[in-house]
């Protein structure tokens, strides 16, 4: 049994199913994202697990304990909101005092645990400020504080950095990793941002129409998509269309050349199923042990700096690769004629 | 030529206003023959029924505010929060007594609660005392509902209730030390909106046999000459003088500054 355990979960608003037969375990210590586009039910699971949603069926459990159907006030639990939700009538120091002083701390330690709490996010001299004397980067740092300051025993993140901008959006979400690993407290991170979540998470929860498509650690998800969904929506993907020819060794053809997966494929000879690349596992022109070699023309060329992202027309689609920037190598031409190559191994069969 | 009508409208308008006030005042300053003085200031401060009504009438009002916001407060958070579909109906309750004329209402409470019904509330002073109260928030109730709506309506009282639940608070901690300091400034607009319609209404007192300030304000206007413009003036000066008071209070509450 898990530290955190979602059993069964069901939401239903009306007619709606939001969340369906949703079962998750989440380890001690454990920073787990919810990922999906909106409306996927990522935060009603989360709201579900805060107590301000009573699950339609299905149990919640922590540490052993049942939360069901306790209160969002009786449940120990740490939250942070996108919209900061700092009370404004208070100070930086009040403000992380209260979960503290709700609980009746005595006030040499409340006063003890404060000072600990603005050290751990890096403001300690703001504590007399009020909200609105604060940038956003600084409320929220000052909200992670206070949800952490009675030591919940679950936090719990609702896209605390979508408001945000890029920046103090990145040095954040390193701190507030970084926090919770100091403090080894287990976590659950809902975004919609995919980078985010991959760069964060221990394990991330694809969602999409109130299921969990796929669980599983970064790496996993983004090189072994399970679904068409997730494959589309972590990382940007690549489709090509191959035809089957041996479906027992996995030989397929993409635009007439035979290539060699190295895997069975489940779909019958003749039949066609979608090849899925990501951008980094295609190079322009010929390339050592990649050994499918397609022609194509460049279709677009964007220079992001470090890396130049090249879209060209392959067989009938457009398929966009990345390569490192070097001083000595232009991007190519628009409209010239070139090559494209990539491994047999690193093609995703997508399932229809 | 546009600007000069500009002008001249608001100059217009401000006579309107002002004119009055101004002859007014001027009368209340005239009860010594052919010199202005503050004697008829002096007579009304003098006669110990002003203070008596006066202190009564301002005891009823705390008593009045005090209710009004406990009343109101909390109503208007629970429909902001969780039924913002009933808003309508409440918005349209809070209107009532603007359009029902007090002496219905004050009627309706002799009738329901006189000494022969199964709650004789105008048996006792203290009794009726409460019953005014009672009537006095009702004609406070458009006023102070849509103060504190207002006052609600700026700061995002959802996310503020589920912040303080997830930190342990309890629906009474919640109001008293999260919504309420949010809303105190839209609190006190409608509690001294309270204050002038309580110490300025006749009709209920007067029907209760209450020692109310309107009354006495009433009588002394069918008495007098001098003293009654007199009272006017003070009874603006307090009016005014809260609302002084409200800005003073928005001043000194610094995450207020925020807002503005």
């Amino acid at each position: 049994m898990a530290f955190l355990d979602l059993t069964n979960l069901e939401k239903i608003f009306g007619t709606n199913r939001v969340v369906k037969d949703f079962s998750l375990g989440i380890e001690k210590g454990e920073f787990v994202s919810l990922l999906g586009p909106s409306g996927c039910g990522k935060t009603t699971v989360l709201r579900m697990v805060a107590g301000f949603e009573m699950p339609t069926s299905g149990g919640i459990s922590i540490d052993g304990q049942d939360v069901t159907d306790q209160r969002a006030n009786q449940r120990n639990i740490g939250m942070m909101f996108q919209a900061y939700a700092l009370f404004p009538n208070m100070t930086v120091a009040d403000n992380v005092a209260f979960g503290l002083k709700v609980k009746g701390v005595p006030r040499a330690e409340r006063e003890a645990r404060v000072k600990e709490m603005l050290e751990l996010i890096g403001l300690p001299e703001l504590g007399t400020r009020f909200p609105f004397q604060l940038s956003g980067g600084q409320q929220q740092r000052v909200a992670l504080a206070r949800a952490l300051a009675p030591r919940p025993r679950v936090l719990l993140l609702d896209e605390p950095l979508s408001a945000l901008d890029a920046k103090v959006r990145v040095s954040l979400r390193n701190e507030i990793r970084d926090i919770q690993r100091e403090l080894g407290i287990t976590t659950i991170f809902v975004t919609h941002d995919q980078e985010e979540a991959m760069s964060i998470s221990d394990r991330i929860v694809v969602m999409n129409g109130g299921i969990a498509e796929q669980v599983g650690a970064p790496f996993e998800i983004y090189n072994n998509p399970n679904t068409r969904f997730v494959a589309g929506f972590v990382g940007t993907l690549n489709m090509l269309t191959a035809k089957v020819e041996d479906a027992a060794t996995g030989t397929v053809t993409v635009d007439g050349q035979p290539l060699r997966l190295g895997k069975p494929v489940t779909a019958a000879k003749g039949a066609t199923v979608t090849l899925a690349l990501r951008p980094e596992a295609i190079r322009l022109g010929r390339a050592e042990g990649r050994e499918v070699v397609l022609p194509a023309t460049v279709a677009e060329v964007n220079f992001l700096g470090s890396v130049i992202r090249i879209k060209a027309r392959v067989a009938g689609t457009v398929v966009a690769l990345d390569t490192f920037n070097r001083p000595d190598q232009p991007p190519p031409p628009l409209g010239s004629p070139t090559e494209i190559s990539f491994a047999a191994a690193d093609a995703i069969v997508l399932p229809d | 030529m546009k600007r000069l009508v500009a002008w001249a409208v608001l100059l217009l308008g401000c006579l309107y206003f002002l004119l009055p006030l101004i002859g007014m005042t001027e009368f209340s300053l005239k009860m010594r023959r052919g010199e202005y003085s503050f004697d008829a200031y002096a007579r009304v401060f003098e006669d110990p029924r002003f203070w008596e009504t006066f202190s009564y009438s301002l005891t009823l009002a705390a008593a009045t505010i005090v209710f009004g916001v406990l009343l109101v407060v909390p109503t208007a958070y629970w429909v902001r929060l969780k039924l913002p579909q009933a808003r309508p109906i409440i918005e349209f309750i809070t209107l009532l007594p603007l359009v029902i004329p007090a002496i219905v209402i004050v009627f309706g409470y002799i009738r329901l609660y006189n000494t022969s019904s199964f709650l004789p509330l105008t048996g006792s002073a203290l009794g009726t005392d409460i019953l005014l109260t009672m009537g006095y928030a009702t004609l406070a109730l458009p006023y102070m509902y849509r103060a504190v709506d207002t006052g609600l309506r700026t700061i995002d009282v959802a996310t503020l209730t589920e912040a303080a639940q997830s930190l342990g608070a309890g629906w009474f901690t919640i109001l008293a030390r999260i919504i309420l300091p949010n809303v105190l400034v839209a609190v006190l607009s409608g509690a001294f909106l309270t204050l002038a319609i309580v110490i300025g209404e006749f009709t209920m007192a007067a029907l209760l046999n209450r020692p109310a300030f309107g009354p006495f304000m009433q009588l002394l206007g069918a008495n007098r000459a001098y003293e009654p413009p007199a009272l006017a003036v003070i009874a603006f000066a307090i009016t005014w003088g809260c609302m002084g008071l409200i800005q003073l209070v928005t001043r000194f509450s610094k995450h207020e500054r925020a807002k503005a």
